[in-house]
């Protein structure tokens, strides 16, 4: 928790906001799959996604940490701007941490080497110090008791919290969470959204792709509708769920809340 | 009227399951007469195993173990197992076990075979068992070199110029991949080892051997053969086509056009061209391209032909691996920061490998009963070896026993390595996929 608070000092102190994407642009082949995207994200902001399947909202986070790569505009992370240039590409990945749908833990290793692989390979920590963080992680996410064990072993619930655990150990100052309960039982995605409720009252940067409007009402500050590519909303949460401006938007709440 | 609704008011404890385990006669009833048709099969295929050893047995067993030609093997068995039993003749392989074991090696030098190969057993433990020292592993480093000296004898210079050129060279690859960046940095390693082995080593070798002379008796590779042959073809073949095979098939789902298309280039035309096809290049054609007067050593040759044919399937295997995993594992990797070798090494390598490993152990052992096909090109491994036995006129027409017993030493090596895979297929097992 220290080290989270450490790091908070750190982003109040440069004002610069955490992303800035300008114009930006992307193809799949032919398919123009993100248009014309512009949205700043600020320290500490909490920004939920939403929008109907093949919206573009995983695409437009992973574009973030180039997982996908863009092909016009600009995406500037942390004062950083993507290109392809590989160095800048590598510094913005280990300063932006993400968890992922289907967890994608590594099963080879245990959940206390999951953890502190990137730590001790990427930051060149040495490996008594990564596993202190890392033990200090997983407590914060519960799971102390499973270090040892194998990701095959753990419930989904469990694995999902071992993957934000190893995210927040490489110390990010940007989470992207894309569609991290999507994969859960129900009795599981509470302790999953918990974990990162604490995570956004710490006052984490935080971008999430989801589709728990429990959450977006609770944790974020914006939320942002996406549909055909586009950013078509972006408002506070209350203003979004009560009084959606856009006709598209209106459809697509009351068809997801309406069941 | 059965009810829609019902409660449940106590919660079943969990009870132990009913026991599996029955009596040896419950056993084989349940898994050998099983209804009528079953036990119409067992009853069969028990009448043919039965069929079969009575037909081999007394070949194996009425036999003769001492005699010093066929002839007389024959007239053995016959006197003490009766006139007509055809017995096999064991003599042969009593007589002549030491040749096919090492060849045409100098009897008086044999310690050096036997040597090399313990030495090669030390070498491997601790790359076979994890749990090891891993301080062995600075052995198995230093052992090709060490080994080729003891097998091949000469001055001690070369293979110690040898191995300290490739550290110096990895050094500097190191150096300056740090300061200049990776690609420059294997480059250069590559051009200072490829200058040094053609024009550095063994001019400088002769040098320091005149001024300290250390050596042993040198065998030449004319005098090789037998097992001893086809270990040193097999080993070096399996030691060397796993690393050439990881980049190939890493080259191969590369994103850079040139490398992704050598690697293709070179793996199809490889698997396209049969090995001995690839032995004969070795054996006469690839002495038109070198300067006249150079001696390529003949099993140099083969082993380096012998483990570009099976890097080239290794390849395709371990290829097989990386498309088994799920993209969200070097997403996972990406999204971490690691670099591209970084992410191979410590997380997709250890997934694909271990998900290769039938494929990669059933290459392994392919190679190994492919150099038999040596034989082909004039060397004399087992098989060859075979054929210059019989053609004594005390063994003229001998055939089964020799190929039987070279039969069986190879399933010893290949077994072996089978077990090896399935051991360590249970030992990675983490309860996943």
């Amino acid at each position: 928790m220290q080290e989270i608070k450490e790091n908070n000092v750190r982003s109040e102190e440069d004002s610069q906001p955490a992303v800035v994407i300008t114009n930006m642009n992307k193809w799949y082949g032919k398919f123009h799959v993100l248009r014309d995207i512009n949205l700043t994200v600020s320290n500490r902001e909490k920004i939920v996604i939403c929008g109907p399947s093949g919206s573009g909202k995983s695409t437009l986070i992973r574009c973030i940490n180039r997982l996908e790569e863009h092909q016009s505009g600009s995406i500037v992370v942390e004062g950083t701007e993507l290109s392809s240039d590989l160095k800048n590409i590598d510094l913005i990945r280990s300063e932006v941490g993400m968890c992922f749908q289907h967890f994608n833990l590594f099963p080879h290793l245990s959940v206390l080497e999951n953890c502190t692989l990137a730590p001790i390979w990427v930051r060149k920590i040495p490996r008594h110090e990564a596993e202190e963080t890392a033990m200090h992680f997983l407590e914060k996410v519960k799971i102390p008791d499973q270090a040892l064990k194998y990701p095959g072993q753990l419930s989904g619930g469990q694995q999902q919290r071992v993957a934000i655990a190893r995210s927040l150990c490489m110390k990010p100052r940007i989470m992207l969470f894309d569609e991290p309960t999507s994969a859960l039982d129900p009795e599981m995605i509470k302790e999953v959204l918990d974990t990162m409720i604490e995570l956004a009252e710490e006052g984490m940067t935080m971008l999430c792709v989801t589709h728990e409007m429990g959450f977006a009402r609770q944790v974020a500050d914006r939320v942002i509708f996406m549909d055909d590519g586009q950013i078509v909303e972006s408002n506070a949460p209350e203003e979004f769920f009560n009084n959606p401006q856009s006709e598209r938007t209106k459809l697509f709440l009351s068809q997801i809340l309406g069941h | 009227m059965s009810s829609l609704s019902f409660v449940r008011e106590t919660m079943l404890p969990s009870s132990t399951p009913p026991t599996m385990e029955g009596s040896v006669i419950g056993w084989v009833r349940y898994n050998l007469f099983n209804g009528p048709f079953n036990s119409i099969l067992t009853l069969l295929f028990g009448a043919f195993i039965v069929f079969i050893m009575y037909e081999i047995l007394p070949w194996v067993f009425l036999s003769s173990w001492t005699a010093t030609s066929l002839q007389e093997c024959r007239d053995t068995i016959a006197l003490v197992h009766g006139e007509g039993t055809t017995g096999a003749c064991w003599a042969v392989i009593r007589e002549r076990y030491l040749q096919l074991f090492y060849g045409f090696y100098p009897r008086e030098l044999y310690w050096r075979v036997n040597l090399t190969f313990l030495f090669m057993l030390v070498a491997l433990a601790p790359v076979l068992f994890p749990k090891l020292p891993r301080q062995l592993l600075y052995f198995t480093g230093i052992y090709p070199f060490l080994g080729y000296w003891l097998l091949w004898g000469g001055t001690i210079w070369t293979p110690f110029l040898t191995f300290a050129g490739l550290i110096v060279a990895f050094l500097v690859l190191n150096f300056i991949s740090e300061k200049r960046g990776l690609l420059l940095g294997v480059i250069t390693g590559i051009l200072l080892i490829v200058i040094w082995f053609v024009f550095g080593v063994i001019p400088v070798a002769g040098l320091f051997n005149n001024a300290l002379p250390l050596g042993i008796e040198i065998v030449e590779s004319d005098q090789f053969g037998g097992f001893t042959l086809s270990v040193i073809i097999g080993s070096s073949g399996i030691a060397a086509s796993l690393p050439i095979g990881i980049l190939l098939a890493l080259g191969r789902k590369s994103d850079l056009f040139i490398v992704k298309s050598l690697c293709v280039g070179f793996i199809e035309f490889i698997r396209g061209v049969p090995l001995i096809t690839l032995l004969f290049v070795a054996s006469t054609l690839l002495n038109y391209f070198m300067p006249p007067g150079t001696n390529f050593d003949i099993i140099l040759r083969v082993v380096i032909m012998v483990t570009l044919f099976s890097s080239a399937y290794m390849a395709e295997v371990i290829r097989g691996g990386l498309a088994a995993l799920p993209k969200g594992q070097y997403e996972a990797g990406d999204a971490l920061g690691l670099d591209y070798w970084k992410s191979m090494r410590l997380i997709i390598l250890p997934q694909a490998l271990k998900v290769s490993i039938p494929g990669i152990v059933s290459t392994y052992i392919g190679l190994f009963k492919d150099t038999t096909l040596v034989s082909i090109i004039g060397l004399l491994d087992p098989i060859g070896l075979s054929g210059a036995i019989r053609s004594d006129t005390a063994w003229n027409g001998i055939v089964w026993e020799l190929y039987a017993f070279v039969a069986v030493i190879f399933f010893v090596f290949c077994f072996a390595m089978s077990r090896y895979s399935i051991y360590l297929e249970k030992k990675l097992e983490t309860g996943h996929r």
